[in-house]
C-alpha cells in the first residue's frame, strides 16, 4: 500500500472543502491536498444550475457551478492537487487516512491536519416511515435534479413534492419549466424549512399549491407510481381522517431533510451533536480529536452556500494554524442551546479566543419580532433582534472580544427571547 | 415460441431455486418459469430471514419434518454457495406467567421434532444474555439453533448453481392455462409461449393453490396472509444479538426483533389477511400494529434509523400443512405448495425430496459431473484492507465506491450483472450486492447503478427499471420532454 504525507488533507471538493484548502494554502501551508469521491470537484453545486448563489459573498447572482469554478480556479492558481473519483474510506484519530481510487488504489495519507468537509445527504423515504407500495417514480429532490441537470433526463411527468426543502422548491420549478406538471408541495409542519425567496420564485410564480400541515400518507401504484394521498395533520403531525386527497401522479419528489454524512468522523471516534448530527467543535471548528476539523454542510446543514465557504474559510485557516503552532484544545466555555434554539455551533469556546465568534443555529420555530439573547450566569451578554427568526434560516449572532471577556461562569447560552 | 423440456418448475422463490438446484444433478433438461423479472421476487425477498430449529410446528406435520431438516443444512450448503448465514441463536419470551405453559409446550414439541439443545431460561438468565429485552419478562425458551441467512442472497446461488448446471430460467412468463397433451404431457402457455414437459412442478408461492386448481379436480384453498416490517440501519450496536420471538398464536409466530446477516435490525410482521396476493403495500396501521407489539419486545424501541419498510404476502393453505409431493390423479404433476414460515427453512429440504421423487418417477440418472459453483467473491465491504489491496490490483473497478452506505464497488455491480442468473435491474444489483441498499437509499448511487447497467447489458439508459415490468425510472431525455408534451394544462 502507498503511504503518503501531506500538511493538510481535506476529505472533499465541494465548497466547502475547496474553501479550507484555498484558506490553508492562503495561510502558507505548502502541501495541501484535496479528495472527493466524485470524478469532478465542485460538490453538489455542479447540479445546482440555477442562479442566487454568491449574493453575500461575490455581490452578484452566480449558477452553482460558476460560484464552484470560482473556488476551483483559485485552487488550481494556488497548485493545489484535488485526486478525483478517490474515497476515503477511513480516518484515524492520528490523522492518517485511508484512500481508495482506481488509479492509485489503496493508498495510506498520513497528515498533520485533516478537514472533514463531505457534506450531507437527504432524508429517504425510509426515515419518513411513509407507507405505501414500493414502486419506482419516487426519488430524493436532489436524485431527480441530478437526472435533470447532469443526465439530462426527466425523471416523470406529473410530479409531487413532499416536504419544502430548498432542493424541492428549486425541483419544483425546475420540472416545470422542463414541462412537466407539479400539481402541489406538500409539508408536514405549519412552514416551509425552506428559504422564502425560493417559496415566492418557486412555487408562486409558477402557481404550485403548498399544503402546509399535511403530508403524503399513502403511495399506489405496484410498478411505476400512480398517486399518493395527501392528508392534513393536527399539531403533533398524526394525519386527520377525512381530509385525505388523491393526486394522480407518477413523481413524488422527497425533500425533507438533510443529514451530515458523518460516518468517516463517527469511525475516528469524534463526538458528534444529536443536535446537528455533526461534530462538536469549538470556534476554531477543531472536533473533539485535535488536528481534525469540521465545516460546511458535515459540520450543520446550511442554507446558503456564502456562509458555508466563510465557515470553512475560518477553518481551513484554523488547520493551518495548528499545522504551523500546533495549537489546539481548551479551556473551553461551552455553548448551551436555550428556549427556540437547535443546535448551536460551535459548541464550546476557547477562552483565549482572539477574534469576534460567530454563533449560528436554527430557530426551533417560527418567531416574530423576537431576539437573540446570549446570557452567562443570569447576565445578559450579548443580544439581536430580528423582524423574524424562522427554521427555514440559519441565525447568527456574533459575540465580539468584549463579550468574552470576565465571563461570570464557563457556560453560555443561547436563547429567543419572544415578544 | 415453444420450448420443450423435460422438467418444468413453475416459480424461482427459494423452493423452486432449490429444487432446480437438486435437479440440475441429474440428466434432464429443466426450465423455470416465473411471471417476475427476477429471482426471489415473492415471500422469498420479504421475509424475516430466520432459518427455525423447529420447534413451533407440530410434530407429525410435513412443516415440522422438512423445517428440521432443511435447517440442517444450511449451514453446508450455504458454506458451499458462499451465502451469509449465521447461528445467532433465537428466544421466545414469556411475559407473564401465563405464557409459561405455551413455551413448555414450545419445548415438549422442539424435543418430539428432534431440536437439541432446547432450554427454559429464567428472567435473570434471559435479560444477562439479552439486556435490551423487556425487563418484564418472565422466562424463555432457549433455541441455540435458531439461525439468521439472506433469504434472498441464499435463492440467487441457488438459481446461479442451477443456471451454470443447465437450468434454463424465463422471467416475466405468467402461467395462463395448463393443458394435458395426448402424450401425457402438460402444455404450459404464458401470455406469448408455450412449454411442454414430462412433469411439471408448482412452486408458485402465492399462486400455488390456483395453479393446482388448473389441474386438481381436489381443490385447495389459500389465504394470502401479509405481514409487514421494519428495517432498521447497520450498527455494530445493535440491541439485540439473538433472534427474539413473542409467544406464537394462531395466526403465526407474532412479531420478532432480530439482528439481520448484514448487521441490520428488522422489525416484524404483523399478519393481515389479505384478498390480493400481490399487494405487497405498507399500511400505517400495519406499521403501527408493528410498533405496538414490538415494544413489548424491546421498551427502548426507536426507529429512527429506520431506512425502509416492506411487506410479504405468506401463502397459507387452510389445511394449514405444506402439500409435498405427487399429486393425486395428475401424473407427473408434482408441487411444493402452501410454504409459509418455515418455508425458507424447509427449502433445502423440499428441494432434496421432491427431486428424488421427480428423478425416480422419470427414471433420470445422475450426471457423471457437475460444473462445480464459484461463490461471489467476498463483498468489499468485509474485506480486511489487505484483501481490498489485492482486489483492486487485480480489478481496477475495485477502486470505484458506487454505493457509498454500504461500500459497493463497480467490480461487484459489474458482476452481479454478469452472473449465470444476472442483475438486469436497479433492485436487482440492490439485493445482489447490497448497492442501495443503505442508509441513503440509493439517492446517490442510483443513476450511477442505471449507467453500469445500461453499460453491461446495453439496454438504453431510459429503459433501465427499477424492478422490472413497468417500474421504469425515468420518462424520458429532457430534450425529448419538452417536444412530447404539451403546454401547460
Amino acid at each position: 500500500m502507498s503511504e503518503r504525507n501531506v500538511d493538510i488533507l481535506v476529505v472533499g471538493a465541494g465548497p466547502a472543502g475547496l474553501a479550507a484548502a484555498i484558506a490553508a494554502r492562503e495561510s502558507g501551508i505548502g502541501s495541501v491536498l484535496v479528495v472527493e469521491r466524485e470524478n469532478e470537484p465542485g460538490g453538489i453545486l455542479r447540479q445546482c444550475i440555477h442562479n442566487g448563489f454568491g449574493l453575500h459573498r461575490f455581490k452578484e447572482e452566480l449558477t452553482g457551478p460558476e460560484y464552484a469554478q470560482r473556488d476551483i480556479d483559485r485552487a488550481a492558481e494556488l497548485d493545489i492537487p484535488i485526486e478525483c473519483s478517490t474515497m476515503v474510506l477511513s480516518v484515524s484519530p492520528d490523522c492518517t487516512a485511508v484512500c481508495l481510487s482506481s488509479a492509485r488504489g489503496l493508498q495510506v495519507i498520513r497528515a498533520k491536519a485533516v478537514v472533514l468537509a463531505m457534506g450531507c445527504r437527504e432524508r429517504p423515504r425510509g426515515a419518513l416511515c411513509t407507507p405505501g407500495t414500493r414502486c419506482a417514480g419516487i426519488y430524493s429532490a436532489g436524485t431527480a435534479q441530478r437526472f435533470v441537470n447532469l443526465e439530462g433526463y426527466m425523471p416523470g411527468k406529473r410530479v409531487v413534492i413532499l416536504g419544502s426543502g430548498d432542493i424541492g422548491l428549486i425541483m419544483a420549478r425546475r420540472m416545470t419549466l422542463q414541462g412537466a406538471k407539479v400539481l402541489a408541495c406538500v409539508e408536514i409542519m405549519p412552514y416551509s424549512s425552506g428559504l422564502n425567496r425560493n417559496i415566492v420564485q418557486c412555487l408562486q410564480d409558477y402557481g404550485i399549491p403548498l399544503y402546509l400541515s399535511h403530508t403524503v400518507t399513502d403511495i399506489r401504484g405496484r410498478e411505476r407510481l400512480e398517486g399518493v394521498t395527501v392528508s392534513r395533520v393536527d399539531e403533533k403531525r398524526n394525519p386527520v381522517p377525512g381530509t385525505e386527497i388523491d393526486l394522480d401522479c407518477d413523481t413524488l419528489l422527497l425533500s425533507c431533510g438533510l443529514i451530515p454524512e458523518n460516518e468517516l468522523t463517527a469511525g475516528a471516534g469524534i463526538e458528534l451533536s444529536p443536535a446537528t448530527s455533526g461534530a462538536v467543535v469549538d470556534d476554531s471548528f477543531c472536533t473533539g480529536v485535535p488536528g481534525i476539523f469540521s465545516c460546511g454542510n458535515v459540520l450543520h446543514v446550511h442554507d446558503l452556500v456564502d456562509y458555508v465557504s466563510e465557515e470553512s474559510f475560518k477553518a481551513g485557516a484554523a488547520a493551518a494554524e495548528y499545522v504551523l503552532h500546533g495549537s489546539c484544545g481548551g479551556p473551553y466555555i461551552k455553548v448551551l442551546d436555550g428556549d427556540g434554539v437547535r443546535g448551536t455551533v460551535p459548541q464550546k469556546i476557547r477562552k483565549e479566543a482572539a477574534g469576534p465568534v460567530s454563533l449560528m443555529f436554527r430557530p426551533a420555530g417560527v418567531y416574530r419580532g423576537s431576539a437573540a439573547v446570549v446570557e452567562c450566569g443570569g447576565r445578559e451578554i450579548c443580544r439581536k433582534k430580528a423582524m423574524i427568526f424562522t427554521p427555514g434560516e440559519m441565525a447568527l449572532i456574533t459575540l465580539k472580544p468584549e463579550d468574552l471577556a470576565s465571563l461570570p461562569e464557563d457556560v453560555v447560552t443561547v436563547r429567543i427571547e419572544r415578544s | 415460441m415453444h420450448t420443450e423440456s423435460d422438467i418444468l418448475i413453475i416459480g424461482s422463490g427459494v423452493t423452486g431455486c432449490s429444487l432446480a438446484r437438486e435437479l440440475s444433478r441429474f440428466e434432464a433438461s429443466v426450465t423455470v418459469l416465473d411471471r417476475e423479472s427476477d429471482v426471489a421476487e415473492g415471500a422469498t425477498k420479504a421475509n424475516s430471514g430466520i432459518v427455525h430449529a423447529g420447534y413451533d410446528a407440530a410434530p407429525g406435520t410435513r412443516k415440522a419434518y422438512y423445517n428440521v431438516r432443511g435447517a440442517a443444512m444450511f449451514p453446508a450448503l450455504c458454506e458451499e454457495l458462499g451465502v451469509p448465514w449465521r447461528r445467532n441463536g433465537s428466544l421466545v419470551i414469556a411475559l407473564n406467567e401465563g405464557d409459561r405453559s405455551t413455551l413448555l409446550a414450545l419445548k415438549e414439541r422442539g424435543e418430539k421434532n428432534g431440536v437439541k439443545r432446547l432450554e427454559i431460561l429464567e428472567r435473570d438468565a434471559v435479560l444477562s444474555l439479552e439486556p435490551s429485552l423487556n425487563p418484564d419478562v418472565v422466562c424463555a425458551l432457549s433455541v441455540p439453533d435458531g439461525a439468521i441467512v439472506s433469504p434472498y442472497e441464499f435463492a440467487f446461488a441457488l438459481a446461479d448453481d442451477a443456471a451454470l448446471n443447465g437450468v434454463s430460467f424465463r422471467f416475466g412468463e405468467e402461467v395462463l392455462r395448463i393443458s394435458v397433451l395426448p402424450d401425457g404431457r402438460y402444455d404450459v402457455q404464458t401470455r406469448g409461449a408455450s412449454y411442454a414437459c414430462r412433469v411439471l412442478v408448482n412452486c408458485a408461492g402465492a399462486s400455488g393453490a390456483e395453479i393446482h386448481n388448473m389441474l386438481s379436480g381436489d381443490k385447495l384453498h389459500m389465504v394470502h396472509r401479509r405481514g409487514q416490517y421494519y428495517l432498521l440501519d447497520r450498527s455494530d450496536r445493535q440491541p439485540f444479538s439473538r433472534t427474539v420471538f413473542q409467544c406464537p398464536s394462531a395466526m403465526g409466530k407474532g412479531v420478532l426483533v432480530t439482528p439481520t446477516v448484514h448487521g441490520n435490525l428488522l422489525i416484524g410482521p404483523n399478519a393481515e389477511d389479505i384478498s390480493d396476493p400481490m399487494d405487497t403495500a405498507t399500511t400505517s396501521a400495519g406499521l403501527a400494529e408493528v410498533l405496538r407489539k414490538a415494544v413489548l419486545t424491546w421498551p427502548g424501541l426507536s426507529v429512527r434509523t429506520n431506512i425502509t419498510n416492506f411487506s410479504g404476502v405468506r401463502a397459507h393453505l387452510t389445511v394449514d400443512d405444506f402439500v409435498v409431493g405427487p399429486c393425486e390423479g395428475c401424473p407427473g404433476y408434482f408441487e411444493a405448495i402452501g410454504i409459509e414460515s418455515p418455508g425458507l427453512s424447509s427449502a433445502p429440504a423440499i428441494g432434496a425430496e421432491l427431486a428424488g421423487m421427480i428423478a425416480s418417477f422419470l427414471k433420470l440418472p445422475q450426471k457423471t459431473s457437475t460444473v462445480p459453483y464459484v461463490p461471489a467473491p467476498k463483498p468489499f465491504h468485509d474485506m480486511t484492507l489487505a484483501e481490498r489491496e489485492e482486489a483492486v490490483r487485480s480489478d481496477p473497478a475495485y477502486g470505484q465506491i458506487i454505493c457509498r452506505c454500504e461500500t459497493v464497488t463497480e467490480a461487484e455491480i459489474r458482476a452481479a450483472i454478469r452472473r449465470p442468473v444476472g442483475a438486469r435491474s436497479v433492485d436487482a444489483v440492490k439485493r445482489r450486492t447490497r448497492a442501495g441498499m443503505g442508509r441513503c437509499q440509493g439517492g446517490f448511487c442510483l443513476p450511477r447503478v442505471a449507467e453500469i447497467i445500461a453499460d453491461e447489458t446495453g439496454m438504453p439508459f431510459e429503459e433501465i427499471t427499477k424492478n422490472g415490468g413497468n417500474s421504469f425510472l425515468l420518462s424520458g431525455t429532457v430534450s425529448s420532454f419538452l417536444k412530447e408534451v404539451p403546454e401547460h394544462e
